[in-house]
């Protein structure tokens, strides 16, 4: 009874921190609102008239909604690098960021779900895919699996930062015998989930282009590299904007982490590109038209030609220590990766999988407004969702968010 | 090829032994020598009994409500379940306890609520089956006044549909393609079409790349030949194992079929065909009225709706009722041949005897059930 008290509590004080800031960040949720809002009548739109106001067809039947969504499993993968040096390796630096690393994936994790929901043709029988009430084609669909390990670490990500900020919303420690188990399994499982993921695509001999074993690895590598860019943009943000500390120390160890990673992936990057370009054989062709267009076929170069220098430029910069411990460049650098990633990893990855199709027509594929207003949607839900819970773990955290006995 | 008994040459990627179809000791390597057995086919039955008692156990012998409410279940769950259903119902049982409406639209709400919560029609038992169909029929009635006929005939025993296609004979018709459309209801407004006919160049072998699968001019055209594609029905579809709900599977007869009522619509088979054999409902199927082909079959012709997959069914309505699909009658050249490939007497085995057949993409473990042959 007494803990509900405090969380009812905890439900009233942290709604009062979120309603009440200064005028930017009124502006900033109005914005996100109204983004939201926009993003709902297209997806209205949808509902009303089918997949078909999005630019997908029968010969590319994945488009932006899953290239947004492969992307995002990977910025919720990348909580992990937070994690472990925090609660596995204690290292103390971290502390900080990690509750902020975790509220990101949430927020990526959400955006993960209102993608997938916004690509399915019947979303209104979607309880066909709730084990137990529907038929869960498990373990032969990787997609089974997927849904399992989503819902899985979206549980981690919020029980375990929640128990840390219950605690201390009673001015209680942690215990550290609670959530280091949790923890370190959140590490294996966020390994999973982008793993499980790129085994979605990986898993389909019917598509040469996914059908590659580096698939997996790269993904991790790319995950690592661009989930960490964007926290340390985030944690740039807050520490501008809030009088939450966050340490120069600690930028620059996550900085670290996104070097080491994007050095990696660029490596596998070459991997892949000399296996497809120094004997190009008919599997090729997908890899083809993304670098190059196939029958004058070209709508991908101007994206991929932006994301391979862009990552290569970020790469090269980070891997310099003076230039990486310069914030100015170091911020521009994971700007940069992050955009880079972005293209390469989501429609950079998927259109090309059904180009050219399996009988060699070449049919490209342009989202359309509608798409595009979904996906700005969803991405504004999860800045808002992101807004709400970095307040008030911020609010927790400082102090200024405590708990009263009422007596 | 002969050390495993196998009618026609198999990788054996991924496959178990037990899916033999036939077994013959001829070593013929085009086809079988007519000496099948029958003892093999209750292996196959015995298999799949035991395959589904391990992936659903309880649910296979419950479907529909059952399949949803007559579970054990703890009371949190069942006030879960109640909650959830009671929710998505309001709106339904208000309109079917309505005073004011009459009796027509309370059985059509009542029927709109036994079919969204009924369950996979794969697991159904044979008198549930006759009950959605029967619901289906009555509902079409009531919606715009005709009578279709639907059926819900289940795959024969000793039946294994198989196909083989003439390159030697196609002429690039299309006959095939308009039969297909008419016979099986596809959406008219997206031209969708289960059959692509490649026009290729002489010359220049199977050069798919390099073919047209969209032409508009006279046919034959000089110096090219045509191939058609459709779903070969796998005999080790990778559609079947990818899709989330089990709403797509393979039928004891081999076809390859797609429950439209449970499926999501994640398209995620889509990008797992590598014959292209797939197809997607991105609006709401458009069909004249008058242009309906009433005679319909649950799995296969049957209308659709907006976001789900749909296929080539070997039309299930025809072929399990002992007929041709509407293909191999259209055909005008007799390209197509059709037939089930345990009767040693069918045509189709006299040609995967008699004649050099080949399928597509061999190397891919997918084990076609559709052949290519040249006269």
């Amino acid at each position: 009874m007494k803990r509900l008290k405090v969380f009812g509590s905890l439900v009233k004080d942290s709604l009062d921190t979120i309603t009440h800031g200064s005028k930017k960040y009124h502006i900033w949720m109005g914005f996100l609102t109204f983004v939201m809002l926009a993003g709902m009548y297209c997806y209205s739109i949808q509902l009303e008239h089918g997949l078909s106001v999005t630019g997908m067809t029968d010969r590319v039947s994945w488009g932006l909604y899953i290239s947004n969504f492969t992307f995002l499993v990977g910025v919720a993968a990348a909580a992990v690098m937070l994690v472990m040096p925090t609660y596995v390796l204690k290292d103390i630096d971290f502390k900080q960021a990690v509750l902020i690393g975790e509220g990101l994936a949430v927020a990526a994790l959400i955006m993960c779900l209102a993608f997938v929901i916004a690509d399915m043709g019947g979303p209104s029988v979607l309880w066909h895919m709730i084990p137990g009430i529907g038929v869960f084609n498990f373990p032969n669909s990787m997609l089974t699996w997927d849904v399992l390990v989503l819902n899985g670490y979206l549980f981690l990500n919020i029980t375990i930062p929640f128990y840390i900020l219950f605690r201390h919303y009673q001015g209680k420690e942690a215990k550290s015998s609670v959530y280091i188990p949790g923890a370190i399994l959140s590490v294996f499982w966020a390994v999973a989930i982008h793993l499980v993921t790129a085994f979605l695509y990986q898993g389909l001999q019917a598509r040469p282009f996914w059908n590659n074993a580096l698939l997996g690895p790269r993904f991790l590598a790319s995950a690592f590299a661009a989930g960490p860019a964007l926290i340390i943009l985030v944690l740039a943000i807050i520490r501008n904007f809030t009088e939450f500390k966050i340490q120069d120390k600690t930028i620059k160890k996550i900085a670290m982490v996104v070097t080491v990673a994007a050095q990696i992936n660029l490596i596998m990057l070459i991997s892949e590109l000399f296996k497809e370009f120094y004997a190009p054989t008919h599997h090729s062709e997908s890899a083809y038209y993304l670098f190059f267009g196939l029958d004058g076929k070209d709508a991908l170069l101007p994206w991929i030609w932006t994301a391979i220098p862009l990552n290569v430029l970020a790469t090269v910069l980070l891997t310099f220590h003076k230039l990486r411990n310069n914030f100015k460049v170091l911020f521009f650098c994971c700007f940069i990766l992050f955009i880079a990633i972005w293209i390469e990893k989501g429609f950079g990855l998927i259109v090309p999988g059904f180009i050219p199709g399996p009988y060699g027509k070449i049919a490209e594929y342009t989202p359309t407004g509608i798409e595009i207003g979904v996906t700005l949607g969803i991405w504004a839900l999860g800045a808002f969702v992101f807004t709400i819970l970095a307040k008030t773990a911020i609010g927790i955290e400082l102090g200024k968010l405590k708990y009263k006995k009422k007596s | 090829m002969s050390d495993n008994n196998k009618k026609w040459f198999s990788l054996n990627l991924a496959r178990k032994a037990h899916k033999s179809t036939g077994s013959c000791n001829c070593g013929k390597t085009s086809g079988g020598c007519g000496t099948s057995s029958n003892s093999h086919h209750m292996t196959d039955d015995e298999f799949a009994a035991a395959a589904i008692n391990a992936s659903i156990g309880e649910e296979r012998t419950k479907d529909g409500f059952e399949q949803v409410f007559d579970v054990k279940m703890d009371r949190r769950t069942a006030f879960k379940k109640l909650t959830a259903s009671l929710l998505i119902g309001a709106g339904a049982v208000s309109t079917s306890c309505s005073v004011i409406s009459g009796d027509e639209s309370k059985e059509k709400a009542q029927i709109d609520w036994e079919e969204q919560f009924k369950g996979n029609y794969k697991l159904m038992t044979d008198e549930e089956k006759e009950a959605t169909v029967d619901r289906l029929v009555r509902s079409y009635q009531l919606r715009t006044g005709k009578t279709i006929s639907m059926s819900s005939k289940n795959a024969e025993e000793d039946v294994l549909f198989g196909y083989a296609f003439n390159i030697s004979k196609c002429q690039g018709y299309m006959d095939c393609v308009n039969a297909c459309v008419e016979e099986n209801n596809q959406d008219r407004d997206s031209q969708m079409q289960y059959i692509r006919i490649h026009e290729m160049k002489d010359g220049k072998g199977f050069n798919f790349n390099e073919a047209d699968d969209n032409y508009y001019h006279e046919v034959p055209a000089q110096g090219h030949f045509y191939m058609g594609t459709q779903c070969f029905h796998c005999d080790n579809p990778p559609c079947v194992e990818v899709c989330p709900v089990q709403a797509t599977w393979r039928e004891d007869d081999g076809l390859v079929v797609v429950d439209y009522d449970w499926c999501v619509g994640c398209r995620y088979c889509m990008a797992a065909c590598p014959y292209d054999g797939r197809r997607f409902n991105w609006s709401k199927p458009e069909v004249p009225e008058a242009e309906i082909n009433h005679n319909q079959h649950y799995l296969g012709n049957r209308m659709r709706k907006k976001g789900v997959m749909e296929k080539c069914t070997f039309c299930v309505q025809r072929s399990r009722a002992g007929k041709n699909p509407a293909c191999v009658e259209a055909c005008p050249t007799g390209a197509r041949i059709f037939g089930n490939l345990l009767d040693p007497n069918s045509t189709i085995r006299w040609v995967l005897e008699n004649k050099k057949v080949f399928r597509l993409k061999e190397d891919l473990g997918t084990e076609p059930k559709f052949w290519y042959f040249m006269d």
